[in-house]
């Protein structure tokens, strides 16, 4: 049996052409010579740490938004709003446009001006060693974890799309990340963040674009998809394309949710609680070179997160109205599970991730199908690389450098974020395997990464704001919170039933249940924190300059003109963003 | 970023858009001349030639632009005016 045989499968959606193959052979080559270019700029621990801190607001903001804009994003939203309808665009306008805003011009000066590695850093600042290391350990833990899980996941979606064996896939998409952080440390993950931001656009930017031609425009989309829901017998057909009025009821729209839990659970909580707190998006904004960088950096990167609903819910939608069998009739796709089975591997199923490879074949012919590919190896490995930066810089300042060695040497700490590097992406290369294993493993991790943001976000927003915030309320708050969250999780896992009390209604789907219980735990932890920080005495004024606002001296920034002011440019997002919710509602 | 001797992240970018888009334009370009048996949905607006020019034009502004010439000019400028 020859190597073609071993790594390919003959059961695959699309088949590349030679032009396909040679664009991802240039893709893995460029990546490799990147890291192995920008090694001789990554010697000191704010070199490899922190990218030099001389990222410009550019190229920080489009990491920002790289690092989260993963292939199982790209692929699991389009496959959510195919299940959901256009609701899934609320994940990126709602659930991301305010709370980015939000980060950049109220939380960042914070973040900047205390000279932070990390968000554990933080903690450590406001609220002690004990948040600290809670906080880092579990954070490390979840990114590791996380990161493998994706990696499994992802070589799935391709020995599904492509046929590629499994193995290959993890071992060549690993060991490449690996290769290019261990190498360049931040800055060449950044470098290759920007570098994916680019080819994802340009792989994905032709299948709305040709799909609004075929359907006739977004008039026809519409009425495509209520004409074939209606033939399916699908509830509430006309919902698919509604972003708001549909919400008044749970029962009145595909995920079983109202306006609140999508506003207060998705929005003021979940949303706020990743993009401000969770390290892996943040420390490319850490990067940048100055404060007005830094706060530049959210905005461009809120302006670009509007506009991938056209590179991923459209597809999705597009889907709904357009894909039919080679018999022609309706095609409807199935949750994975059901798809990727023997059985459904038997009759031809299609899972609701794979709509948007469908519809890259359907559009996409050789070249432009090597693209469309490359961008979404590109999106697997620019979220991955965004994992395993952030995991090295926790591990190496908040664990090793804080628990274990407090006299490291910047040198030292430098050899060690290569080794760590190394060694967190095989740590991620055996969790693959233990997810294969465990397929309802990645339902339970994203369940335990959601109990630790949410909470956070009431920590960290309390300690900036609220000086008078004390270690003993910063801590008990994020416990509560957490145990809380685990709590509601346990007790729907045990009664089902108890989803009408966590989630306030039956009909609530998995992702209605995250946003409520979400934000009930976020309640809690405000709640245990400003009633515990009552009881207890606070930090004097002294030890809390540079981390609480009121007690933050905030540089000015240089720039000359309002047109230069990070406030004109966060207000013009701000109403392109309610310009859309109109469009849409 | 630009990164005064070092070359920029933009080069990077102009490099890759460009190499891909002449693949992609090239690949369009004898599709046209040859047209394959089994075609992709809406084949007759030949994506691939439009789309692979655009990109390699986006890739030659970007690789020109922040090629290491221009840089070093523009930080020998940079200096003179200081």
């Amino acid at each position: 049996m020859n190597l073609a045989l071993l790594l390919l499968s003959p059961n695959r959606l699309v088949h590349l052409s030679g032009v396909d193959i040679v664009i991802i052979i240039f893709y893995f080559a460029l990546v490799l010579g990147i890291g192995f270019y920008l090694k001789e700029q990554a010697n000191t621990g704010e070199d490899f740490f922190m990218a030099g801190r001389e990222m410009t607001a550019w190229v920080a903001g489009l990491a920002f938004l790289s690092a989260n804009l993963g292939s199982l994003e790209l692929m699991g939203w389009a496959g959510n709003s195919y299940k959901y309808g256009i609701l899934a665009a609320h994940w990126y306008w709602i659930g991301a446009i305010p709370s980015m805003l939000f980060l950049a011009l109220v939380m960042m000066p914070f973040y900047y001006v205390c000279k932070t590695h990390s968000v554990p850093g933080y903690l450590k600042l406001r609220f002690g060693e004990g948040a600290q290391a809670i906080s880092s350990i579990s954070f490390a833990f979840m990114t590791v974890l996380m990161s493998g899980i994706n990696m499994y996941a992802m070589a799935v979606v391709m020995k599904v799309v492509l046929g590629w064996n499994m193995h290959f896939s993890i071992w060549v998409s690993a060991g490449t990340v690996a290769v290019y952080v261990a190498l360049g440390g931040l800055r060449s993950a950044i470098f290759n963040e920007v570098l994916q931001f680019f080819l994802i656009w340009a792989g994905a930017l032709l299948i709305p674009i040709l799909g609004l031609i075929e359907a006739g425009g977004w008039n026809g989309l519409q009425a495509k998809i209520l004409q074939n829901l209606t033939e399916l017998n699908v509830p509430n057909p006309g919902s698919y394309t509604h972003l708001w009025s549909t919400l008044g009821n749970f029962n009145d729209n595909p995920m079983g949710i109202n306006w609140a839990g999508i506003v207060f659970g998705l929005g003021a909580v979940i949303a706020m609680g990743y993009w401000t707190t969770d390290f892996l998006v943040v420390q490319r904004v850490l990067s940048a070179k100055d404060l007005r960088s830094a706060e530049l950096a959210p905005i461009i990167g809120a302006a670009f997160k509007m506009c991938v609903p056209f590179i991923v819910i459209l597809p999705g939608l597009l889907g709904l109205a357009l894909l039919r069998d080679p018999q022609g009739h309706l095609l409807r796709l199935v949750p994975a599970n059901l798809a990727w089975s023997p059985q459904g591997q038997a009759q031809g199923l299609h899972g609701y991730d794979e709509v948007l490879p469908l519809m890259l074949a359907r559009y996409c012919g050789p070249g432009l199908l090597g693209l469309g590919i490359t961008a979404l190896i590109a999106g697997f490995m620019s979220g991955m690389a965004g994992n395993v930066s952030a995991f090295t810089t926790v591990w190496t300042y908040d664990i090793y450098g804080t628990l274990i060695n407090k006299n490291a040497t910047d040198d030292f700490k430098v050899k060690m974020g290569r080794w760590i590097t190394v060694i967190g992406v095989i740590v991620s290369i055996f969790t693959a395997y233990i997810a294969a294993g465990a397929p309802s493993i990645m339902d339970y991790v994203q369940a335990l990464f959601s109990f630790f943001i949410a909470p956070l976000f009431g920590t960290v927003l309390l300690g900036m704001l609220w000086k008078r915030a004390t270690p003993a309320g910063g801590w008990t708050g994020l416990l509560a919170g957490t145990l809380s969250s685990i709590g509601m999780y346990t007790w729907v896992k045990i009664d089902p039933n108890a989803v009408r009390y966590v989630a306030l209604s039956m009909d609530a789907q998995d992702q209605a249940q995250n946003m409520f219980r979400a934000l009930w735990c976020c309640l809690i932890c405000v709640i245990v924190t400003v009633v515990v920080s009552l009881m207890t005495k606070p930090k004097p004024d002294s030890e809390l300059k540079d981390v609480v606002y009121g007690l933050t001296p905030i540089p000015k920034t240089e720039h000359a003109s309002w047109f230069h002011s990070p406030i004109f440019w966060g207000a013009v997002v701000a109403i392109v963003f309610v310009i859309l919710q109109i469009i849409f509602w | 970023m630009k990164t005064g001797s070092h070359l920029s992240i933009w080069f990077f970018t102009g490099l890759c858009l460009g190499v891909v888009g002449a693949l992609i334009f090239a690949t369009g370009i004898y599709e046209i001349m040859h047209p394959p048996v089994n075609k992709v949905v809406l084949f007759d607006l030949h994506a691939n030639v439009w789309w692979g020019a655009i990109l390699l034009v986006s890739g030659l502004f970007f690789g020109i632009h922040f090629s290491p010439a221009n840089e070093r000019k523009r930080m020998a400028g940079k200096s003179s005016s200081v």
